[in-house]
């Protein structure tokens, strides 16, 4: 089934405090080396048909509007997966 | 006059703003997320909880749903709007108001009472308040967090948007202490903080006076009365 990906990340110069909790428990977990942890979203939509640019292009318009509020998050991905 | 509460699901706490807009002597008209028809209401209450699971972002489902595409057409008219805690969310989520709530700092679910400082009262929902006012009402949130970019923080500073700060100590890491704001107009305004829960007496916050004697939330209520007899 064709799909557009959209990845959504917090703003890298916000608190995670999601990614913040899950590196806490790494560090506790003994991974020491891992400096940081951010978490975002990937989001899947669907087609029961091929995908086109004009697919794309309404995916990276929704990924902007809605899918993303753009103060504190960036739309970092969009891409087709067959 | 009629307000309107409206009800998405995963709203808690619509029963309490009905309940606060009949104490200041308003009829309450029960909106329905799904139902574009505002049924000609004066004002309209966006009262906290969730909504649609929070899921994507808090707000952000309840930001498209009909009933809150007819409020926002009908708030570019005048018509007074307050988000209160999900509800300032939604606000946010559908552009009546600038920035975002992101999960509060300390990533804890927080509760209590919470003194604010009135810093606006040029707006429909605040004009009973005297400016400086220190008031506590209740806060509850996960997601009180609130953010802004440095130029629109700037503005909203500059041209006085900022209609609550707390006091005390900032309880979500909320920038400059933010816990309300207003739009260009005044009709607008959301917090998060609760001033539903903060009517009548017995319910309250506590007060110097007397346990949960606290009603400084019914002041909001009255003001938007006051504002609609003056319009």
């Amino acid at each position: 089934m064709p799909k557009i990906i959209v990845e959504v990340m917090p703003k890298a110069d916000l608190l995670d405090p999601q990614g913040k909790a899950v590196a806490n428990a790494l560090h506790r977990a003994g991974n020491k080396d891992i400096a940081a942890v951010r978490i975002g979203k990937r989001i899947e939509l669907h087609y029961d048909r091929p995908v086109n640019e004009s697919d794309l292009e309404n995916a990276r318009r929704l990924g902007a509007s809605f899918l993303s509020n753009d103060v504190i998050e960036d739309v970092v991905n969009v891409h087709v997966e067959n | 006059m009629k307000i309107g509460v409206v009800t998405f699901p995963g709203t808690l706490d619509d029963r309490d703003a009905a309940r606060a807009v009949r104490l200041a002597g308003a009829e309450v008209v029960n909106l329905w997320h799904a139902d574009a028809d505002l049924r000609r209401v004066d004002a309209v209450v966006l009262p906290g909880g969730f909504s649609y699971g929070d899921y994507l972002r808090c707000g952000a489902i309840a930001a498209q749903a009909p009933v809150t595409r007819e409020i926002v057409k009908q708030a570019a008219k005048g018509l007074p709007v307050l988000g209160i805690c999900n509800g300032f969310q939604v606000l946010v989520e559908a552009h009546l108001l600038p920035g975002g709530l992101i999960r509060n700092e300390h990533q804890h679910f927080i509760c209590r009472d919470q003194k604010l400082r009135v810093e606006n009262v040029d707006t429909a929902w605040t004009n009973q308040f005297e400016l400086g006012q220190e008031i506590t009402i209740p806060l509850k949130n996960g997601e009180g967090g609130y953010v802004a970019t440095k130029d629109e923080l700037a503005r909203l500073e500059g041209e006085g948007l900022v209609t609550f700060r707390y006091l005390d100590g900032n309880p979500n890491g909320s920038m400059n202490d933010i816990a309300g704001l207003r739009n260009e107009r005044g009709n607008v305004v959301g917090l998060m903080p609760h001033p539903e829960h903060a009517v009548e007496a017995g319910f309250g916050p506590d007060t110097n006076a007397a346990m949960r004697s606290g009603v400084d939330g019914l002041l909001f209520f009255k003001s938007v009365l006051n504002a609609l007899v003056n319009a």
